[in-house]
């Protein structure tokens, strides 16, 4: 499968980190859409279905990224979703998605800490599409 | 109400009974605690049982006799001091053997209770050790409260620190990549953002400097009296250049020759973050007005804009740290998120109250009343 008919959400409330995602991922063949809140994805996801979709963790809330994954899964539980964010770290609070109870109430299907390589992120994807 | 376990250790009968009626029903209370004290007597004959009940039950006080017919009281004092440090010992001794108790209490017991003793001194013995269980338990949980919060302010601190690294190492990495391609001029845009990043950052660390001085006290207070006019046209100098950039009037208004009592470095940091936050949540062409009055002793500071202004639910959220809201006008705006309560600290030196109205769309006021400093 070629990137190419691939529409990509990506959602940060950093434009500095939507800007150069958009970059990378554009190169890379997807076609990026960007939105700067969940509020923004939250609008855009009710009319639109994305074929992936990348989100940050904390913008207006602090889940905010738990709860756009939550809202996407329930109306296409096969867009595969990928949190991206520094949170972890910081906190020390580790989440991951490797055990069915942690994807019971984490409604996504990876996890990526930010300031990671764009191209694992690409990988990730692909994997995820091929599989569907 | 809150319940004491008490062992007491003694092989009289007749002391264990005494005991156990004096604080089967006795209650203490402190102003300080919401509920009464009351005790739950346990009873050992021996050091040996002692040891067994402690084990099993920990108690919070013990009373313990030193002369008992198998292991010794210091024994028992020993194994407490060793294994449950929290515990409270007191000695039960006899007068003739003070020199024990005062040896015992080396040892690590909290206090003796001389033998006989009435049941009010018993109680103003107990009363004391209660008192001193509790006090203790509350500041290890104010403490650990405060460590929750600071661990807090930690992690979203480091969060604010680590946005724009990872922004700027983004940016750094496209440059290393060529992803623009072979022309610089394409870098333009790529490197006016790492530099406005790195400058959000800055301002983050020095508002971090500022507030960590107000908060342990040791910012050096310089009070003065301050002429309005002055005050107000250093503010606006300050701010000129950034409110010419989006077009902004700034208007000033004040009681002819009003002078207050203040230092002047936190008057200004309080209005470079208000008028600062009222240009950059304004409207092109939008305008500030700054205006100060006496009303009886007190003085009130007003900073009004013509702005986006704020719901109520952010209006709500306002004075926290790391609060900054979303303002598709003020496009990449980096502010730390901290000047409000920086700006909120500094009234509060003053004994001062700052209060907020907006109106979405419309504009912001923010007014801060100081009492008893104003002369005109």
């Amino acid at each position: 499968m070629t990137n190419n008919n691939i529409d990509l959400l990506i959602v940060d409330d950093d434009r500095d980190i939507l800007f150069q995602s958009r970059i990378f991922f554009e190169k890379a063949g997807y076609n990026v859409v960007t939105a700067e809140s969940q509020h923004e994805a939250q609008k855009y996801l009710e009319t639109e279905k994305p074929d992936a979709a990348i989100f940050d963790l904390m913008m207006e809330n602090d889940d905010s990224g738990f709860i756009l994954s939550y809202l996407l899964k329930r109306k296409y539980p096969d867009v595969p979703v990928i949190i991206l964010t520094a949170v972890a770290s910081e906190t020390g609070v580790a989440f991951s998605l490797g055990s069915p109870s942690e994807r019971e109430w984490i409604k996504a299907d990876a996890y990526f800490e930010k300031g990671a390589d764009l191209g694992a992120i690409d990988n990730q994807i692909r994997n995820f599409l091929e599989k569907t | 109400m809150n319940r004491i376990k008490i062992l007491v250790v003694d092989d009289e009968f007749g002391i264990r009974a005494g005991i156990e009626r004096i604080l089967k029903n006795h209650t203490i209370s402190y102003p300080f605690l919401e509920d009464d004290i009351d005790f739950e007597v346990l009873i050992a004959e021996t050091g040996e049982q002692a040891v067994e009940v402690i084990d099993d039950s920990i108690p919070e006080i013990i009373l313990l006799d030193n002369k008992l017919p198998g292991i010794q009281g210091v024994e028992v004092l020993k194994y407490v001091n060793a294994k449950y440090p929290d515990i409270l010992v007191m000695m039960i001794t006899s007068y003739a053997s003070l020199d024990l108790a005062v040896e015992a209490t080396y040892r690590g017991a909290w206090d003796f209770v001389p033998k006989p003793f009435t049941p009010q001194e018993l109680k103003a013995s107990i009363e004391n050790a209660a008192k001193h269980l509790y006090l203790k338990r509350m500041t290890s949980k104010l403490h650990q409260d405060g460590k929750q919060i600071r661990f807090q302010f930690l992690s979203v601190l480091s969060h604010e620190l680590k946005s724009p690294i990872n922004a700027v190492e983004g940016y750094l990495k496209m440059i290393q990549n060529r992803d623009l391609g072979d022309n610089l001029d394409d870098y333009n845009e790529v490197v006016e953002r790492s530099l406005v990043r790195i400058n959000g950052m800055r301002t983050l660390i020095l508002d971090l400097l500022d507030l960590t001085k107000i908060e342990t006290g040791s910012k050096m207070r310089k009070l003065e009296n301050v002429a309005i006019k002055e005050l107000f046209a250093e503010a606006v100098d300050t701010i000129t250049p950034y409110a010419i950039q989006k077009d902004i009037t700034i208007g000033i208004e004040h009681d002819d020759d009003m002078v207050v009592f203040a230092d002047k470095e936190e008057l200004l940091i309080i209005l470079n973050n208000l008028m600062s936050n009222a240009v950059k949540y304004n409207k092109t062409g939008g305008e500030v007005w700054l205006r100060a009055s006496c009303v009886n002793e007190s003085w009130r500071l007003q900073v009004e804009d013509t702005g986006v202004g704020m719901t109520k639910e952010e209006q709500k959220k306002l004075f926290g740290e790391f609060v900054r809201f979303k303002n598709p006008k003020a496009e990449g705006v980096n502010g730390s998120g901290l000047g409000l309560s920086i700006v909120k600290k500094m009234v509060e030196f003053y004994s001062g109250g700052i209060e907020v109205h907006s109106e979405p769309d419309d504009g912001t006021v923010f007014t801060i009343v100081f009492p008893k400093a104003c002369q005109e």
